[in-house]
């Protein structure tokens, strides 16, 4: 008998938009598998985690392997998993930008390729990249972290032509300033000049991104694919 | 060197699903010298990276190893691995060998 369980994988899951990523689709009944370096210090039902650096391509192959055993697949993929820096380019040692990159852009192409590789058995397949407003907004003091996600969003937009002969689509979600721990250490002024330059001048909800995302990876939305929503009007 | 005999089963099976999904120009033989890629390729990409991932499900299957058949080269005309099943079939063994088989 084909095995019926809603499956997704889902990055960066220990904390911040992640962990809220996996509780919300435990709830709807996913059998959720996520992964972060270090290990999560809550539990959620049928919720199994490797703690693994997204960008280390024997781990990341190890853990597809595992679940691709006895015709495991997957049905969604979302590469949430991302780290920023505040920094004016002059001052910004280059061993940031490579960390940056090495998550953001390896790490999302890393798990996209594995990930499709098994959703491809099924002819089925969604992939969702979480981006930012970061980089419509050309935001002075990010110009590693917005860079590396316009190279996500390059990337979105061409697999979403490689892989829509396999039944995938891709596509990517922007948030505007959230309440975590990516933007705690950024001043105030900084996040309310930011929050001037969107349409709507307050911090996302998690809800606002699930939303988004619950649209993108329905059944009835093989049609949507190779696009970037941004939130709160960038 | 001739090749190990359960890898070039794992992909003759491979090809057998591949061909149930093909239309009847496109299905492949099992011989060596087939092309997969270039002018006289019968397969599509597509239909390359069918096969590449139905070869890497039947290796996990009959081998318990997870292999994932990349390759810097695999667009090339005169290096690919991918070029011909032959050729296919010795860098599926070289990667086995790599996982210490
Ligand atoms: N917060 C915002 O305002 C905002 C706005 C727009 C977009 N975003 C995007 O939303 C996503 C989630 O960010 P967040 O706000 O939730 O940040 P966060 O609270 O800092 O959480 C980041 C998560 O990613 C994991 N992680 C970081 N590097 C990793 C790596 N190399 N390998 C595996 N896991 C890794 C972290 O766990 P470990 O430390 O255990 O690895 C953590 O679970 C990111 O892609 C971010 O760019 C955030």
């Amino acid at each position: 008998m084909a095995d019926e369980t809603r499956r997704m994988v889902i990055t960066g899951t220990r904390k911040g938009l992640g962990k809220h990523l996996v509780e919300h689709y435990s709830r709807a009944g996913w059998e959720v598998i996520g992964c972060s370096r270090q290990p999560v210090d809550y539990s959620v039902p049928s919720y199994r985690h490797f703690s693994l650096d997204v960008a280390d391509e024997a781990a990341v192959g190890e853990m597809f392997a595992e679940i691709g055993r006895d015709n495991g697949h997957v049905d969604v993929l979302i590469n949430n998993a991302g780290i920023a820096s505040m920094n004016h380019v002059l001052l910004t040692p280059l061993s940031t930008v490579a960390d940056i990159f090495k998550t953001n852009v390896l790490g999302t192409f890393l798990f996209s390729r594995q990930a499709a590789r098994l959703m491809s058995r099924r002819r089925f397949g969604r992939i969702v990249n979480i981006v930012t407003v970061a980089t419509p907004l050309k935001l002075e003091g990010e110009a590693a972290y917005a860079s590396s996600k316009a190279a996500v969003v390059a990337l979105t937009e061409i697999m979403a032509r490689e892989f829509s002969d396999l039944g995938i689509t891709v596509n990517a979600v922007g948030p505007g300033p959230l309440d975590t721990d990516l933007i705690r250490k950024v001043r105030k002024d900084k996040i309310e000049k930011l929050l001037g330059q969107l349409a709507i001048k307050h911090l996302g909800e998690m809800t606002d991104v699930t939303n988004v995302i619950d649209f993108l990876i329905a059944p009835e939305s093989g049609a949507v694919t190779g696009q970037t929503i941004y939130l709160g009007g960038a | 060197m001739s090749p190990d005999q359960p890898v070039v089963d794992a992909i003759n099976s491979a090809i057998d699903d591949l061909n149930e999904i093909l239309d009847s120009e496109e299905r492949l033989g099992q011989s060596p010298e087939i092309a997969l890629i270039g002018n006289d390729a019968r397969l599509d990409s597509l239909g390359l990276v069918n096969l590449i991932v139905l070869v890497e499900e039947k290796i996990q299957q009959r081998f318990g190893v997870a292999i994932t058949l990349v390759d810097e080269r695999a667009m090339s005309q005169s290096k690919s691995p991918f070029r011909t099943l032959g050729s296919l079939t010795d860098f599926v063994e070289e990667q086995l060998n790599d996982h210490g088989r």
